[in-house]
This record gives C-alpha cells, sequence and structure tokens, in this order.
C-alpha cells in the first residue's frame, strides 16, 4: 500500500512540478505545454474523434504485426528447435539481430511493397518475430528431456503432449517473447509512420512537429505512450495471475 | 563433414548463406529496389576513400561515443542507486520496465524541441534509447547477488561506496555486462535515429537524404556499413561476455 502511494507521488511530484514551470513561462508552450492542457487536449481529441482514422490504422497495423509474429516465431522456433544444424547457423544471427537497424530496410520495403500498409507491419514483423523464435527456444529448452520420454512412454498423442507437458514448461518463456512482441511490433509501425508515410500516428505526430503544432502533437505522443505502457501492464497483469493460479493448483 | 565444419564456423556460414539469399532476392526485385552484394561492397569502398564520407562518420562516431558513455553511467548510476535501496527499487522497478516498452521514437519531437538540430539532440536521443536497459540489468544484476555478500560486507563494516566498489560491482559484473552490449545496440540505433529526423550530418542523415531521393547506392552501403560495424562489435562483446560468466571455460 506504501509503495503504491510512493509510486504516485513519483509520477504525480515531477508533473506537478512541470505544471508550476510551465505556467510561470518558465518553460514556452512552444517547448512543452503544461500537462494539464496537454491531458484536456488529449480528451478534447478523443471525444471529437479528430483522428479515430489513424489511431485505428496505427493499431490495426500494430495488432497485425504482433499476431504475425507471434505466429509465426513459435511455429520458426519449434521448427529451428527440432533442426541442430539450423539452430547453430543461426544463433550467432539472432544475438547481433537486434544489433542491426532494420529501419535502414523501410525504404527498400517501400520499393517493392509500395507505399501501403505492408511495409510498415513487416518493419514492425520483423523486429519482433526474432525476440519471439528465441524466447520460444529457450522455452523448450526448458523441458525437460525426462518428461518427453515420459510422454512417449505415456503414449500421448502429439496434441496431447504439447497441452500437457510443453506448454506448461515454456509459457513463462513464451509470456517474455509476447511481451517483448507487443512492444517491438509498436517500435517498428510506429517509426515507420514517422520515416515515410502518409498515414497513422507516427505520421501525425510528424505533421504536427513539421508544422509547430504543440496543441496536436504533445496529446498525441502521451496517448502513444499511455496505449503502449497500458498493453504492457495488463500483459503482465495476466502473466502474474497465471502463475498464481499455477502456483495454487 | 560438411555438418562438422558449420558447426565449427557457424558465423562464417551464416555470412555465406546470407549473401546468397541477398543475390537471390536481388534477382527477384530487380535493380530498383536493391543493389547485388558485389556492387554494394564496391560502392561502400569507393565512398570510403571519400573525405565528405569519413566526416558523417566521424559526426556519427563522435555523437555515438557521448551518447554511449552517458547511457552506460546514468544505466549504472539509476541501477545501483535502486540495487543498493530495496525500498526505491520496487517503487521505480516499474517505471523503468514501462520505460522500456514504450517505442521511445515517439519522443523524438520533444528531444528536438528541447536541444534543437543537431549534435546535443542525437546525443540525448542515442542515450535514451541506451540507458533503460543498461538500467534494468544493472538493477536485476544487483538483485540476483547472493545476500550472503552482502551480509560479509556488513559484517567487516564496508563504507558503502567500499560495499560497492569490492562486493556488488564484481558479483554483479557479467549481467551488468550483457546490459552494456544491449545498450550498445540500442545506443547506436538510437542515434542513428536521432540522425534521420534532427540533423544535417551524420549517417543518419545520409540515410535519409537516400531514402528522400530514392538512391539504392547510398541506402545499400551505408546499411551495409552499419551492420558491418553492430555485427562485428556485437559478437566482441557477445565473446567477452562468456568469457565473463565462465572464467576459465
Amino acid at each position: 500500500m506504501r509503495i503504491v502511494l510512493y509510486r504516485l507521488l513519483a509520477v504525480l511530484l515531477p508533473l506537478a512540478l512541470l505544471e508550476i514551470l510551465c505556467r510561470d513561462r518558465v518553460i514556452t508552450p512552444l517547448t512543452l505545454p503544461a500537462p494539464s492542457r496537454i491531458l484536456l487536449g488529449l480528451w478534447t481529441m478523443m471525444a471529437n474523434g479528430t483522428f479515430n482514422a489513424a489511431i485505428l490504422k496505427t493499431l490495426t497495423n500494430v495488432s497485425l504485426a504482433f499476431v504475425l509474429s507471434v505466429a509465426a516465431g513459435i511455429a520458426a522456433g519449434a521448427a529451428i528447435h527440432r533442426a541442430p544444424l539450423l539452430r547453430a547457423l543461426l544463433e550467432p544471427l539472432f544475438s547481433t539481430y537486434y544489433a542491426i537497424p532494420i529501419y535502414a530496410f523501410y525504404p527498400l520495403f517501400i520499393v517493392v511493397f509500395g507505399l501501403g500498409d505492408a511495409p510498415q507491419v513487416l518493419i514492425g514483423f520483423m523486429l519482433a518475430v526474432v525476440s519471439m523464435i528465441v524466447s520460444t527456444l529457450a522455452g523448450l529448452d526448458s523441458v525437460p528431456a525426462v518428461l518427453g520420454k515420459t510422454a512417449r512412454v505415456l503414449q500421448l498423442s502429439p496434441v496431447e503432449t504439447i497441452r500437457s507437458v510443453t506448454l506448461p514448461y515454456a509459457a513463462p518463456y513464451l509470456f517474455t517473447g509476447v511481451k517483448l512482441a507487443v512492444a517491438y511490433a509498436f517500435i517498428g509501425v510506429i517509426g515507420a509512420e514517422f520515416i515515410m508515410s502518409g498515414t497513422g500516428l507516427g505520421y501525425e505526430i510528424r505533421f504536427a512537429y513539421d508544422n509547430l503544432d504543440n496543441g496536436v502533437m504533445y496529446p498525441l505522443i502521451l496517448l502513444i505512450l499511455l496505449v503502449a505502457v497500458a498493453v504492457n501492464m495488463s500483459l503482465d497483469h495476466w502473466e502474474r495471475a497465471l502463475r498464481a493460479r499455477r502456483g495454487r493448483g | 563433414m560438411i555438418r562438422r565444419t558449420i558447426y565449427a564456423n557457424p558465423s562464417l556460414f551464416l555470412v555465406i548463406v546470407l549473401l546468397a539469399l541477398w543475390q537471390i532476392v536481388f534477382w527477384l526485385v530487380g535493380r530498383n529496389a536493391l543493389l547485388p552484394p558485389l556492387e554494394t561492397i564496391l560502392y561502400l569502398a569507393r565512398l570510403l576513400q571519400t573525405a565528405r564520407f569519413w566526416g558523417h562518420i566521424a559526426e556519427t562516431g563522435t555523437a555515438f561515443v557521448i551518447a554511449l558513455v552517458i547511457s552506460v553511467v546514468a544505466g549504472l548510476a539509476i541501477g545501483l542507486a535502486l540495487g543498493v535501496n530495496r525500498l526505491a527499487a520496487e517503487v521505480f522497478e516499474p517505471f523503468l520496465l514501462a520505460g522500456n516498452s514504450v517505442p521511445k521514437i515517439a519522443l523524438y519531437p520533444i528531444v528536438l524541441l528541447i536541444f534543437g538540430i543537431g549534435m546535443p539532440a542525437k546525443i540525448a536521443f542515442g542515450a535514451i534509447h541506451g540507458v533503460v536497459p543498461v538500467a534494468i540489468f544493472t538493477l536485476t544484476a544487483c538483485s540476483n547477488v547472493p545476500p550472503i555478500l552482502f551480509r560479509a560486507a556488513a559484517a567487516m563494516r564496508l563504507t558503502r561506496w567500499d560495499m560497492i566498489r569490492s562486493v556488488l560491482l564484481p558479483a554483479a559484473l557479467p549481467d551488468i555486462f550483457s546490459g552494456i552490449r544491449i545498450g550498445f545496440s540500442l545506443t547506436l540505433i538510437g542515434t542513428i535515429l536521432g540522425e534521420m529526423f534532427g540533423s544535417q550530418r551524420g549517417l543518419g542523415y545520409l540515410l535519409m537524404t537516400a531514402i528522400g531521393l530514392q538512391n539504392i547506392e547510398v541506402i545499400m552501403s551505408v546499411t551495409l556499413l552499419l551492420v558491418l560495424v553492430a555485427a562485428t562489435v556485437n559478437t566482441l562483446l557477445l565473446a567477452q561476455d562468456r568469457r565473463l560468466r565462465n572464467p576459465g571455460g
């Protein structure tokens, strides 16, 4: 309880300080409007539905990239787990993958796929899928070999084996992968919208920035941060609930 | 026979496979989207003979090194400060994790409004990408140190600073190093992204102008250079990481 109070204070005190600094014009609205103004702006924006199309676009693309990367990541992880040679070959790629600036490939995707949604979804997918593959591999590694043998002795079907042996062991790792995949899908899609695109939240923020329209820019940035944090927190919550249930059962 | 050679040099074979894939994709999509591997390497070699290109490299390099120093110092400071204080860790850890899941690219207009276009903005953008993973890994490293070491330090009446220097840091070093390795990759990506949006110089700026002009040669060779540098340094850091984890092995 005390912790929650401290956390609230850790959010509210800096915000209050910012509010005062902004109202006293120590920080001019050209740099940062007062936090209350930003919140109010976000409220009006959502009430009027000014950016609903952009929000819908971005969220659709993020969800697409996320779902595709989780499905493909688990499938590829399971396949690579069964092929040690392929795994030995790919392991160095996985360990350096996130050092590669994926955005640099974006222009190539645009040339190949055109200026539609595909290049953005692909960037989000490419960022997210590798963390899902790596987490799946780690999850499958964590299943003790003896349990695989037990399943064979009991003549469990592959589906039963996955449901009652593989998944319970791999679940925590898969969860980590899913959480990373959400974050990377967001980063990839919004980043791609920033660089070159005519729709979506990233584009709208860039447009507002180019026009020095802080009244639009800051509420939109706040919206992105709020959505990303909210999704992450609900996944966290779900994971903890699952773990607690398993602990009791 | 081939199997054994692949197991012995996975990275080498990976490079060969990737080069072959690159060539095949080039044959599929054609010259207006991609440059074949050999031509890209030759073009990069030609770029590397011009003084202007080295000016861009120096600019990016300077920004990156400063950003990395800030990421590591600030990340270590935050991680250690929370690591030695349980209450602070509990209060602030969710903020760190949320900071990790947020698409930091959405913050670039704010960074530009605060720092203006140029070197400080790039450094700030690189540093906000790098500091969070270093802090998180440092904090985790601290909480993984066996409590008995702290009790021993207390029994020997070490001052807090001596305790950090001669107990905490050595015990947590392997995990901290992993954090720095990931911080390195993210800081590089952050710096490049910062240059793409808020700069008139550097490799990111070069990449962004080339994207605008559809200059495939420049896009491909700058990307190749970045991938080469990132992959090389990451491989070296990874080797050091493994050495720290199993000394003697």
